[in-house]
């Protein structure tokens, strides 16, 4: 008799025991977080050699973000991260009702996150700070401060689809834990959409103070 | 071998701390530091990337594979930013014959 196919009803013909199985899961997936680490590096490059260049007008840009709101939304981001933590512990445990009111918590706070960017994006839009033909900038070097927000709308933009991408994937991972796709045993899945999942709360830890905090010093 | 699982309480200690940090941080950056806000707000994101990376992400408990393929990843990101900053860091140093 065929012992392999005992292991668990998930495991692939390829792999010989479940623990290889989600061995090469978990690899697969940071090995994609990496090109993801260098897919978000460019824009920190690019980041960082223009507030070097132009350090003056990127601080003042900076106050022009909403700081309250900008923090509300790291917290936001560390609490899904908190829930998104559960929600695999409750997996690995063996809790289906765990699993699922996890995930509805983690894409509800990925969804305040998201709709309190899009009220501060509103205001740049009615702010005249949106690059482009009616940017408009009061104080010197017009042209550095489309900079920076180039690279904010650029950063922030990205991040907030990765979230839109994210919750996504949890919407998906939520029918497969309703449908008890899920055990002990057996929940790669979960496990790697929180890998996902955790990499885009990091880069929020990052883009917070380099985008939010970098002028606040100046102006008291 | 049985999947290591870390316990609600460390979850729970590390969600407060990313709380904590992001209000330390957040505090700091209105007190005028000269050069070190830059350093101190790094420093303190750095933390922040360690807690969610080494127990939200179980790097601290996964394969040395895995450990491994996560440190070459910010080996890579370091090369990109520290490369490109020694060219636009240095610039003007020597200055530039003929002009």
């Amino acid at each position: 008799m065929d012992t392999h196919a005992l292991e668990s009803p998930a495991l692939r013909h390829h792999f010989d025991t479940a623990e290889q199985q989600k061995d090469a899961s978990t690899l697969g997936m940071w090995i994609f977080l990496v090109t993801e680490i260098m897919f978000f590096g460019g824009l920190f490059a690019g980041y960082t050699v223009y507030r070097q260049l132009y350090p003056n007008v990127f601080a003042a840009a900076s106050n022009e973000l909403d700081i309250l709101l900008g923090g509300v939304n790291t917290a936001v981001l560390i609490f899904s991260s908190f829930t998104m933590v559960l929600a695999v512990w409750s997996a690995q445990t063996g809790s289906r009702k765990g699993l699922m009111v996890n995930l509805v918590l983690t894409m509800l706070l990925g969804l305040v996150f998201l709709v309190i960017k899009g009220f501060e994006w509103h205001h740049k839009w009615v702010m005249h700070e949106i690059p482009g033909a009616s940017f408009h900038w009061e104080g010197p070097n017009p042209g550095q401060a489309q900079l920076f927000f180039s690279l904010y709308f650029a950063m922030t933009g990205l991040h907030a689809l990765h979230m839109v991408v994210g919750i996504g994937i949890l919407s998906l991972l939520l029918y497969m834990a309703w449908r008890g796709r899920f055990s002990r045993d057996y929940y790669t899945p979960v496990d790697t959409a929180g890998l996902y999942w955790h990499f885009v709360d990091i880069i929020w830890i990052f883009l917070f103070p380099l985008l939010y905090l970098i002028g606040r010093h100046h102006h008291g | 071998m049985a999947e290591h699982i870390i316990s609600r309480k460390t979850y729970t200690y590390v969600f407060l701390a990313l709380l904590v940090l992001t209000g330390i941080t957040t505090a700091v950056a209105f007190v005028d530091l000269g050069a070190l806000n830059v350093v101190v707000a790094l420093a303190i994101a750095v933390v922040k990337m360690l807690l969610v990376a080494l127990v939200f992400m179980h790097v601290l408990y996964s394969r040395r594979l895995t450990q491994i393929t996560v440190a070459g990843g910010l080996m890579w990101l370091a090369i990109l930013l520290v490369l490109t900053m020694t060219d636009f860091v240095t610039r003007g140093w020597l200055g530039v014959p003929g002009t």
